[in-house]
C-alpha cells in the first residue's frame, strides 16, 4: 500500500539519515532539497539543474527531447537531480513514494560528499556556483535585450561557442604555463643536450627557437585562444566566449567522475538504507528499486552498476583479500573504508578504472568490446578470451572527456595569411567528417579568417580547410 | 551541516515554465528547417488533388548541435547484461541514417534526431506561401460571381404569406396593443381566468387580433459572391517526356494547385495530355501513362480552349493554365501553337509554360521559349526547370506574373 507522507515526514527521515551520514564519515556541504513535479524536473534537467541559466534554443531542444521520451515511456525521470554547489541543491520528485524519497535523500548526501571531497571538483568554486550562473545568465540576457546587439547576433556566437566548449583543458590541476614560462621552455629545449664528450664531438648546430610563433606551445583552450587573439571581436562576443568556457569548465569534473560518483552514491545509499531499520514494506520496495538502479543495461554501460561493483571490489580487496592478491600485492596497509575514502579524494574515472577494473571484474560485469563493421555491430573482444586489458583500455577511452577528441591550436598565422591551424591529436580514432565540417564552420565564424584542421584518417594526414568559400579538403 | 526542505508548491510549478522561451526558439528553428526543404517534401508525396485536411508525416532532421566528435569506426565497450557474448557475434545493426551516423551507447557520438512532425497539407502550403508576400497578391481583384443560395431569414415585416406568420411575435404585439389601449385589467389574469371559467371570460370584452398585430418572417434571396478557379494542367506526354520530367511537372502542378486553392472557394483541376493529339484525362492517367510519338503543342492548347469554352467560362471562372513540355515541337506547328497560346492568355488569369530540360539537352535543342517570345501578353510566363530545386523558384517567378482581369478591376 502506498504510504502518504508530508514534508515533515521527509524531514524526520532526513534527521535519521544525517545521523548515519555522519557515522559513516561522509562530510557534506549544506544541503537544500526542493520538491518538484515532473515538468519542473524536466525543466531542471534541460538546464543541468541550474536555477538560473542563460537562454539558448538547445535547452529547449533538450527539454522537448526528454519530455518526448518521458511521455512515450521510453525513459523514466531520474529520482533525483543534484548539483555541485555549496549549499548543494537537489530536486526531489514530489510524486515519488516515501521509500524512493528516503533512498534519494541518502543518495544525494553521498553525491554531496563526493562533490566536496573529490580533487577533480577543487576548482569549481562551489560556494559561488549559483550566483555565478545567475550573473552569466543576466549578462547574456542583457546582450540579447541590447538593441544594438540582440538575439539574432547573440545566438550564432553561442551556437559556435557551444560547438567548441569541450575543446578546452580537461584537467584544471595541470597548470597552464604562462607566456614567459613557455618562452623559457622553448629556449631550454633549443640548448644542445649536455654531453660529456663535447670536446671530441662535433658541436651541434644551434637552432634558434621561433619565439614569435603564436601560440608557442599548442593551446587546448580554443575558445579562450580565439577570445584573446581575434582582434575583430567585440567585447560582448569575448564575454560570451568566456561564459561558455566557464560553464564547460564547471561541468567537466562531473563528466570525468560519472562512474565513480554514481558508484559512490549507490554504495552509500545501500549502506545507509541497510542501517536505517526501515519498516518492512519500505525495505522491500527499497530492494526492488535498488536492483533496478544497478541493473546492467545490455549493450550499454550503466555507471551505477559498474561504479558500485568496482567500489565493492575495492572494499573487499582491502578487507578480505584472497591469498592470490596478498601474494601479488602484499598485505593491505589500510582497511577497505580508509581505502575508499582516500580514493574518492584523489581519483577520477580514468584512473579509478585503470587501477581497479580487474580481469575478474571485467568478467563479472560482462564487459565486451564491439565495433561497427559494414553496418553491423560485431563483438571484437570478450574477457573470456583473455583480452580484458584491451577492453579496459577501450573503456577508458570512452569515459568522461576521453570520449571527445583532443584538438589544439597549433598556429594562429598559418601560411602567413592569418589562417588558424588546429591539430587533432589522433589516437586511432577518426573524426566524424560531417560533424568536423560543421564545427569548422563555427570556428571560422568566430575566427573571421580561414581555418584549417590537421587530422589523420586511414594512416594519412588530412587537412580540412574552411574559409569564406566553405569547406575544402586540402590534403 | 544543515538541511533545508522546500515543499512543493503547485502554484509555483504553474508559473515556472522556464524553458518556454527556448522551446519556442527551437520550434522556430525546426520550422525554418522545414521551410528550407519544403518543396522537396511536398514533391515526395503523391498528394496532388487530395483533401487539404490530410495529414502527412514529415521527417525533419533535428537541429543538430555540431561539435568535434569521433566517427563510427572506433571500438566501444558495453556490458552484456544477463546474456553471454562470443567473439565475432553480431549484436545488432549500426543504425545508419542520413549522413551515416550511428547511435552508439553513450551520448558522445553523433546521434540522429529525427522529428517526425505531423503537418496537414494546409499547414505546409501556409509555410510555402509565407515568403510569397501574399498580402500583396490578395489585394488584386479576383473574378467573382454571385451565386444564389436560395433564401435566408432577415428580420420581420407586417405583410406576407401565411406560412411565414410568426405566431409568438404576433401574439406579443397584440398584448402590447391591448396594454397600450388600457382596455383590459392586469395582463396575467386573463389566460387563467379564461381557462378556469369560460363563462367568466365571456363577460370581459373581446379583444380580437387586428391586422396590425400580424408579424411575418421576412425572407430575402441569399446571394453570396463566390470565386471559382480552375487549374488546367497541360502536359506533353510524347515519348521524350521521361519519368523524371513528369515528376518535375507533377511537383509544379501540385504547388500551383495548392496556391490557387488558398484563394478561391472552389478550385477544380483539369488534366490535358497531348502528343500530336490532345485528350482530357484523369489524374492517374495524366501522370502515369506514357505515350510515344511526336509533339504538337497547339493540339493541347486548342483542347484546353475547348474545355474552357464548354465548362469554365472566363466570366465565371478564374483560369490558371500551365503547360509542361520539353519543348520539342514540330516546327511546322510553332506558329499555330503561338496563336493558341495567345488565345489562352486572353482568357486566363495566368498562363505559364515550363520547359523541363536536363542540362545536357539544353544546348542545341529546339526550345519553345524562343517561339513564345513573340507572345504579347503580360500574364504569360515561361520558365525552365532543370531539376527539383528549380520547381519552387520557377513557381514564384510564374506567380509574379499573374494578371487581373482588366474589366473587373475597375469595378472592384
Amino acid at each position: 500500500m502506498e504510504r502518504i507522507y508530508e514534508t515533515s515526514d521527509l524531514e524526520a527521515w532526513d534527521e535519521k539519515i544525517r545521523v548515519k551520514v555522519e557515522e559513516f564519515g561522509l562530510t557534506c556541504y549544506d544541503q537544500e532539497f526542493e520538491l518538484c513535479d515532473h515538468t519542473q524536473m524536466l525543466g531542471a534537467m534541460a538546464y543541468h539543474g541550474m536555477p538560473a541559466h542563460y537562454p539558448h534554443w538547445s535547452y529547449g531542444k533538450a527539454f522537448e527531447r526528454q519530455s518526448t521520451l518521458y511521455n512515450h515511456g521510453a525513459a523514466g525521470l531520474p529520482y533525483e537531480m543534484v548539483i555541485n554547489a555549496s549549499p548543494s541543491l537537489a530536486y526531489l520528485m514530489s510524486k515519488n513514494s516515501l521509500c524512493l524519497q528516503i533512498l534519494t535523500i541518502a543518495h544525494v548526501y553521498a553525491h554531496n560528499d563526493f562533490f566536496r571531497n573529490n580533487a577533480t571538483f577543487k576548482f569549481t568554486q562551489a560556494d559561488n556556483v549559483i550566483p555565478a550562473f545567475k550573473a552569466r545568465a543576466d549578462r547574456v540576457r542583457d546582450y540579447m535585450e541590447d538593441p544594438s546587439i540582440g538575439m539574432s547576433k547573440v545566438e550564432p556566437v553561442l551556437d559556435a561557442a557551444h560547438a567548441l566548449s569541450m575543446q578546452c583543458s580537461r584537467n584544471p590541476a595541470i597548470r597552464k604555463l604562462s607566456q614567459d614560462e613557455q618562452k623559457q621552455r622553448a629556449l631550454a629545449a633549443a640548448q644542445p643536450p649536455a654531453d660529456e664528450y663535447s670536446k671530441i664531438h662535433k658541436r651541434p648546430d644551434y637552432i634558434e627557437p621561433d619565439l614569435s610563433k603564436v601560440p608557442l606551445e599548442p593551446d587546448e583552450d580554443i575558445l579562450l585562444f580565439i577570445r584573446d587573439h581575434q582582434p575583430r571581436l567585440s567585447d560582448w562576443e569575448r564575454d560570451l566566449l568566456t561564459i561558455v568556457h566557464q560553464e564547460a569548465q564547471y561541468f567537466i569534473p562531473q563528466m570525468e567522475t560519472k562512474i565513480m560518483n554514481e558508484g559512490w552514491a549507490t554504495f552509500w545509499h545501500r549502506e545507509i538504507m541497510n542501517s536505517l531499520d526501515l519498516p518492512q514494506d519500505i525495505y522491500l520496495e527499497f530492494l526492488v528499486r535498488h536492483n533496478q538502479v544497478v541493473q546492467p543495461i545490455a549493450g550499454d554501460i550503466n555507471p551505477y552498476h559498474v561504479g558500485l561493483k568496482v567500489w565493492d571490489d575495492i572494499k573487499r580487496r582491502y578487507d578480505e583479500p584472497t591469498d592470490d592478491e596478498i601474494a601479488r600485492d602484499g598485505k593491505p596497509v589500510m582497511t577497505g573504508n580508509e581505502a575508499m575514502f582516500a580514493l574518492r579524494e584523489t581519483d577520477r574515472d580514468s584512473s579509478f578504472l585503470r587501477r581497479f577494473l580487474t580481469e575478474d571484474l571485467c568478467g563479472e560485469l560482462g564487459l565486451f568490446e564491439f565495433q561497427s563493421q559494414d553496418g553491423a555491430l560485431v563483438v571484437t573482444e570478450t574477457p573470456d578470451e583473455g583480452e580484458w586489458k584491451t577492453i579496459r583500455e577501450t573503456l577508458l577511452r570512452s569515459v568522461g572527456t576521453a570520449s571527445m577528441p583532443v584538438i589544439k591550436v597549433e598556429d594562429a598565422d598559418y601560411d602567413q595569411n592569418g589562417t588558424l591551424l588546429l591539430a587533432h591529436e589522433h589516437d586511432g580514432r577518426n573524426l566524424h567528417p560531417g560533424y568536423a565540417e560543421h564545427s569548422l564552420a563555427h570556428v571560422h565564424r568566430l575566427w573571421g579568417r580561414p581555418v584549417a584542421l590537421k587530422t589523420e584518417s586511414a594512416g594519412e594526414t588530412q587537412v580540412w580547410c574552411y574559409d569564406d568559400n566553405g569547406f575544402r579538403d586540402a590534403s | 551541516m544543515t538541511t533545508v526542505f522546500r515543499p512543493y508548491s503547485a502554484s509555483d510549478a504553474l508559473r515556472s515554465d522556464r524553458s518556454a522561451g527556448d522551446r519556442l526558439r527551437h520550434r522556430q528553428k525546426i520550422r525554418e528547417a522545414l521551410k528550407e526543404n519544403i518543396a522537396e517534401i511536398v514533391a515526395e508525396e503523391s498528394i496532388l488533388t487530395r483533401g487539404s485536411d490530410r495529414i502527412v508525416k514529415v521527417p525533419i532532421r533535428g537541429i543538430k548541435e555540431y561539435r568535434f566528435v569521433y566517427g563510427d569506426g572506433s571500438p566501444r565497450v558495453a556490458s552484456s547484461g544477463q546474456g553471454e557474448v562470443k567473439k565475432g557475434q553480431v549484436i545488432g545493426q549500426d543504425e545508419q541514417e542520413g549522413e551515416g551516423t550511428g547511435r552508439g551507447p553513450g551520448g558522445d557520438r553523433p546521434g540522429v534526431d529525427y522529428y517526425e512532425t505531423d503537418v496537414t497539407i494546409d499547414e505546409l502550403v501556409d509555410l510555402l506561401f509565407e515568403d510569397l508576400q501574399l498580402p500583396d497578391m490578395e489585394r488584386k481583384h479576383l473574378r467573382e460571381i454571385e451565386v444564389d443560395h436560395g433564401t435566408k431569414r432577415l428580420g420581420y415585416r407586417r405583410s406576407g404569406i401565411r406560412v411565414h406568420l410568426d405566431k409568438k411575435r404576433t401574439l406579443k404585439s397584440k398584448i402590447r396593443r391591448r396594454v397600450a389601449t388600457g382596455s383590459a385589467g392586469p395582463v396575467e389574469e386573463l389566460p387563467s381566468a379564461s381557462l378556469q371559467d369560460p363563462a367568466a371570460g365571456a363577460e370581459k370584452p373581446r379583444f380580437p387580433f387586428h391586422k396590425e398585430d400580424l408579424r411575418y418572417r421576412r425572407r430575402v434571396p441569399d446571394v453570396r459572391p463566390e470565386s471559382n478557379a480552375v487549374v488546367i494542367c497541360i502536359m506533353d506526354t510524347s515519348g521524350s517526356m521521361d519519368v523524371m520530367k513528369k515528376y518535375l511537372a507533377r511537383s509544379f502542378f501540385f504547388l500551383l494547385y495548392q496556391f490557387v486553392r488558398t484563394r478561391y472557394q472552389t478550385t477544380e483541376l483539369v488534366f490535358v495530355a497531348h502528343h500530336t493529339q490532345a485528350r482530357e484525362v484523369d489524374e492517374e492517367e495524366f501522370f502515369s501513362k506514357g505515350e510515344s510519338g511526336g509533339t504538337m503543342i497547339s493540339s493541347g492548347y486548342r483542347k484546353a480552349l475547348e474545355i474552357i469554352q464548354d465548362r469554365y467560362h472566363p466570366s465565371l471562372w478564374n483560369i490558371y493554365a500551365f503547360h509542361c513540355s520539353d519543348g520539342e515541337n514540330f516546327s511546322s506547328d510553332n506558329t499555330e501553337a503561338c496563336n493558341a497560346a495567345q488565345d489562352l492568355c486572353d482568357v486566363c488569369n495566368l498562363f505559364g509554360y515550363g520547359e523541363i530540360k536536363s542540362e545536357a539537352e539544353y544546348f542545341g535543342a529546339t526550345s519553345m521559349r524562343k517561339v513564345f517570345e513573340r507572345l504579347k501578353a503580360d500574364n504569360f510566363h515561361a520558365v525552365v526547370i532543370d531539376d527539383r530545386e528549380d520547381v519552387w523558384p520557377s513557381l514564384k517567378a510564374v506567380l509574379s506574373k499573374e494578371r487581373v482581369d482588366p474589366q473587373k478591376e475597375g469595378t472592384g
